[in-house]
């Protein structure tokens, strides 16, 4: 069980407070009435899917209700940083390295 | 009889006999003992037979790596299966039982396999069983009962489980020497610690030696060692506790047996607790688990290893024979044959391997006058039931060949030792993969930032080194866990004599004359039966990936989970594919470390603690007018209100026709209720619902429904405007969490610009919907300052106002299509508020009404429940909702692109329609499927599917709702639901408003 920093809470709680929300970064488009379906099928549907380093989006459910971002590695489920909705990650996103970090199978 | 028992020794209090039974046996054991003790003292050699050819089997080790003293404990709802006899404590009255052998362990039909055995070769089950298909369920039955799986318990657990949540600075799992000193040292720094044990007594594998600490038996350096960890009141003890599993972010399980030693009868309590403990920092200090050495017919009884006979030698004074033949490949095992010699039993001889072994061990044998046979394997064991000799060979300089005659050793007790294997299991729950090591001839701990080991765990086998390495690590977990360390009176390390050991020799398969495949069967895995030959046969049929041959074989998928012999199971692999253990590698270890308790890991999260139940304020009131309840969610709803003698279909009918015909009264207080306030409310709740509320004044309501960007509906409801910036959003039962959730995130994450916040108050409003022709009267009477006539407050409009001395809010909106006002007080005010209400309707036969009779007044008027008449995959046109999405809305609300994506926007897509059966008594199963042509050939062409089905009381027939291709433009036209006993019901497609389509009765 993850152990997870609340950036607006600034504390440190268990993952049962908190709710996995999808990728973080997918902007929703500003003009949907003009993006071809392709377009528009690539925001609602597409998602990364790294082995290694990735942004995801969490909400602290049970506590401060906020949703925020996290960078975290999917093999080791190492949490390198946890920022709020609006701030860029400070660690750089899954390079061609990190996919192929050693993991269990 | 205990006839192995000598007259002194061991840690058992010989003063507290202890009897139990065993298979409907009674024996007298003593306190102390472990189950697999007390059977050796009572000479029993046979506990289970094998699972694949039934041959008999005797207990092999002393601990956790047990593969075949498997037994199931007590009868009935507390029986317990799967248990280890080594990791049993007796108690007086304890009832074990084998759960190998049918129909018993000592006549066993499964026998005859082992003379069938060549045709039964790995694969075996995939091979044969599972063909031809419809068989495998008959084989299944018989495979369990012969397997020895155990037998659940025949009814629900009486006991009491209970769980708890730890955080310490450092964990230390095992309380052998190193872990002792490990969290010794922590706990001097000030660290708090948690020290746990699987065992009932702490202490490991001084609890077994003869080696004296500080000129004394290691007992007293352990007692004054506890002592002092006792007496710290930072430090947590657990005995008898299993850590089964590592977790992230050194999150990890331990399943403390709190009352099982103790028998049914004594038991107060929780019988096991789960100890959830978040550690700053682990140091594993699991010991080490000995390696048997692979020989033909080495699963004869009396075959052990040498380490297991140590300890009950030592521990329990049992031993399990006369006559030992110690066959090593290493010098630590020597001194089980030391012991035995000064215990007074004969040492017959020891078989080294090594042509050269000359070092310290072989002196103290040799100088009590024990013969010892170098360079020699032991190749095969004779007997059946029982070890009767040893045939023994002399062997080439890296023990891959017999290079000369045999000999015959009688004997009646075998001991083995391979080397040792770290337990590196929780190392690798947490991530790092084992890394095999050329010196220490195992697996030990990968590299890891999180986790510290120690002791034999890592590979450090000397007593000396374990405890200085302890001290060492400890002192190293308190300053990870961020501790300082300065100046601390660190832990001494006791003097000790301990022998230089000669290097060992990498010896896992014993040669024998003949090749593998032909020579009587060398057992890896014990558990499951698997031979060295059938591993190497794996390999010659393409098995590569330790992996695969693991799931070919079956080697390691025990309850034992193959700690015994998967390491000598990976060399043979390695050796038959001419590459390195280190290139094979290891199989993934996985939680559970040994079979936990179901119980323990519910904890009290059973029956009615399951999960929080939700009651309205006018629960009582139901509950003492007869409802029948229906869970919506975590929420009781009265589904209906059977009268005596009442069958549901008759209340439901009764229910339906009050609500048609004059009123009827439903607890709605369970629809969620989100407020909403803000400068920017209404522009929120526009992007976020398909139609506007720009526009929407105070006093009014509009009905929306809410889609996903998918262009999806997930929910529908009501929302008002209850003032200036001030709206009351009302969703379905089961979507209001989701709801507020995600208004949240579009507010939070892409227009934090707009001002606006939500306050969940479901819980703080009871609703009382009444409705029927007579609502009006009924309310009248119990309100005076709203003019409840049909022009001053209209459809979708809401009043605040006094109803029955309440300050309430009533709203006039229906989801039966009859005239409705719901009527929303403060929760606590809404019993009151019920009764007040079911008083003031008296005249008019004012009926309660539950679930099943709303659902099928709105099906009547072809009103739409979310989840049910949809299913994440339809849109409001598929719903033949197109009304409610405004085509003028100036921001592209959620999911309105979706509706023009062409999969969204093609013509067939499954629509809501009505069914109308040809027969007005068959009510369609909901679920069931529509198809043109009832003689189509199968598979037939689905159409679509029914979504809701009722016998409708005021129409007298039977409706139903369902999604059906192109359903909108096929009204009128005859489809069928075939059945699964062959029925077709024949239906015709009509219009989804089966009731008062004009709608002039709501309007009234």
């Amino acid at each position: 069980m993850l152990l997870i920093y609340c950036p607006y809470c600034e504390e440190t709680r268990d993952e049962d407070e908190f709710s996995y929300q999808g990728e973080a970064h997918i902007t929703r488009p500003l003009e949907p009435e003009n993006l071809s379906d392709t377009e528009w099928g690539d925001y609602l549907f597409f998602r990364t899917n790294p082995r290694g380093l990735h942004h995801e989006m969490w909400q602290h459910t049970v506590g401060c209700r906020k949703y925020f971002n996290m960078t975290r590695h999917t093999v080791s489920y190492e949490i390198l940083e946890t920022y709020r909705i609006g701030e860029q990650a400070t660690v750089a996103p899954a390079s061609a390295d990190s996919a192929t970090a050693e993991g269990a199978c | 009889m205990q006839i192995n028992r000598l007259p002194v020794g061991g840690r058992i209090e010989r003063d507290k006999p202890v009897y139990f039974s065993f298979d409907g046996r009674t024996m007298l054991g003593y306190q102390g003992d472990t189950l697999a003790s007390a059977l050796l003292a009572n000479g029993v050699r046979i506990v289970g037979r094998s699972f694949k050819y039934g041959r008999p089997r005797g207990i092999v080790a002393a601990g956790a790596e047990e593969p075949n003293a498997i037994v199931q404990l007590g009868q009935g709802a507390s029986s317990v299966p799967n248990l280890r006899a080594t990791q049993v404590e007796i108690y007086s009255g304890l009832q074990a039982y084998s759960v190998s052998g049918w129909p018993s362990v000592n006549v066993d039909l499964m026998a005859v396999t082992d003379w069938f055995a060549r045709f039964m070769p790995p694969g075996f089950y995939y091979k044969t069983f599972m063909w031809p298909k419809r068989f495998w369920m008959s084989y299944e039955h018989l495979i369990r009962k012969a397997a020895g799986l155990g037998w659940a318990p025949d009814g629900k657990d009486p006991d009491v489980y209970d769980k708890m949540n730890q955080h310490c600075d450092v964990l230390v799992v095992g309380a052998g020497p190193a872990g002792i000193q490990a969290a010794r040292s922590a706990s001097r720094a000030g660290a708090r610690v948690i020290l746990a044990d699987e065992q009932a007594e702490m202490g490991g594998s001084l609890l077994a030696t003869t080696t004296e600490l500080n000129g004394a038996p290691a007992y007293q350096w352990l007692e004054h060692a506890l002592a002092e960890l006792r007496s710290n009141e930072r430090v947590t003890l657990l005995p008898r506790s299993t850590v089964f599993g590592y977790y992230d972010h050194n999150f990890l399980g331990i399943i403390e047996r709190r009352s099982d030693h103790l028998g049914l009868t004594n038991a107060t309590g929780a019988r096991q607790r789960l100890h959830r403990v978040r550690a700053k920092q682990v140091v594993l200090a699991s010991g080490a688990i000995e390696r048997p050495i692979v020989f033909a017919n080495n699963d004869v009884p009396g075959v052990m290893l040498a380490s297991a006979l140590g300890t009950y030698l030592n521990r329990y004074g049992v031993v399990p024979g006369k006559r030992l033949v110690l066959f090593t490949c290493n010098d630590g095992a020597y001194q089980t044959a030391v012991d035995w010699h000064k215990a007074g039993q004969q040492v017959v001889c020891i078989v080294d391997s090594r042509k050269d072994a000359s070092g310290d061990a072989v002196a103290a044998a040799t100088s009590l006058g024990i013969d010892v046979i170098k360079g020699h394997a032991l190749i095969e064991a004779v007997g059946r039931a029982r070890v009767k000799a040893v045939k023994i060979a002399p062997i080439n300089a890296d023990a891959t060949a017999v290079i000369g005659g045999l000999r015959n050793i009688p004997c009646d007790v075998v001991a083995s030792s391979g080397g040792w294997s770290p337990v590196v299991h929780l190392s690798s729950h947490s991530g790092a993969k084992p890394v095999w090591s050329e010196q220490v001839l195992g697996f030990v701990p990968g590299a890891s930032a999180a986790v510290l080991s120690t002791g034999s765990s890592k590979g450090v086998f000397d007593l000396r080194a374990c405890l200085q390495d302890g001290v060492q690590i400890g002192l190293e977990a308190v300053q990870a866990a961020g501790i300082a360390v300065d100046g601390i009176d660190l832990p001494a390390c006791p003097d000790l004599v301990e022998p230089v050991a000669q290097v060992q020799q990498a010896l896992f398969l014993a040669p024998h004359k003949k090749p593998t495949s032909r020579a009587p069967k060398q057992f890896v895995d014990y558990q499951l039966d698997v031979t060295a030959a059938s591993i190497e046969l794996a390999a010659r049929e393409g098995y590569r990936s330790v992996e695969h041959t693991k799931r070919y074989t079956a080697m390691g998928f025990g309850t034992d989970q193959g700690k015994l012999g998967n390491i000598n199971g990976l060399a043979i692999l390695a050796n038959a594919l001419g590459q390195s253990i280190a290139e094979t590698g290891t199989t993934v270890f996985r939680p559970s470390y040994t079979p936990s308790t179901y119980g323990a890991i519910a904890g009290r999260d059973v029956g009615e603690l399951l999960d929080p139940v939700r009651c309205t304020a006018v629960h009582r009131w139901h509950e003492e007018h007869g409802a029948e309840w229906e869970n919506v969610g975590q929420w009781k709803r009265p589904w209906y209100f059977p009268q005596p003698g009442e069958a549901m279909q008759d209340a439901v009918n009764r229910e339906c026709l009050a609500v048609r015909n004059s009123v009827g009264i439903l607890d709605a207080s369970t629809l969620g209720k989100i407020d909403i306030q803000g400068p920017d409310a209404a522009e929120f709740i526009t992007r976020v619902y398909t139609n506007s509320y720009l526009k929407l004044p105070p006093g009014k309501c509009r009905y929306g429904v809410m889609l996903h960007e998918d262009g999806m509906i997930f929910d529908d409801g009501v929302t008002a405007c209850l003032g200036e910036n001030h709206y009351l959003m009302f969703t379905t039962t089961g979507g209001a969490a989701g709801v507020l959730s995600w208004l949240e995130l579009w507010q939070q994450t892409e227009w934090p610009e707009l001002q606006v916040y939500f306050t969940s108050v479901t819980d703080h409003w009871s609703t009382a919907t009444v409705t029927g022709p007579n609502a009006r009267r009924v309310l009248e009477k119990l309100c005076t300052d709203i003019d409840f006539s049909r022009q001053a407050f209209e459809f979708m409009d809401w009043r605040e106002g006094t109803v029955a001395g309440l300050k309430a809010r009533v709203f006039r909106i229906s989801f039966t299509g009859e005239l409705s006002y719901e009527v929303n007080v403060p929760a606590h005010y809404g019993r009151y508020m019920w009764e007040q209400l079911i008083a003031a309707g008296e005249e008019f036969g004012i009926t309660p009404y539950g679930t099943e009779a709303m659902h099928v007044l709105r099906a009547e008027k072809g009103f739409i429940i979310v989840g049910q008449d949809t299913d994440g995959s339809m849109t409001p046109q598929d719903m033949n909702m197109d009304w409610v999405v405004g085509k003028n809305k100036a921001f592209s609300f959620l999911g309105k692109r979706s509706l023009a994506r062409s999969d969204t926007a093609r013509a067939n897509r499954k629509q809501l329609v009505g069914l109308k059966t040809h027969y007005p008594n068959t009510v369609i199963p909901e679920g069931s499927q529509i198809v043109n042509n009832p003689n189509e050939p199968i598979p037939m062409l689905m159409q679509g599917h029914v979504t809701s089905s009722y016998f409708s009381a005021a129409l007298g027939h039977s409706i139903a709702l369902a999604v059906v291709k192109g359903g909108l433009q096929r009204l009128g036209e005859t489809v069928y639901c075939p059945q699964a006993d062959g029925e077709m019901i024949k239906a015709d497609i009509v219009s989804s408003v089966f009731y008062d389509p004009e709608g002039d009765r709501h309007n009234v």
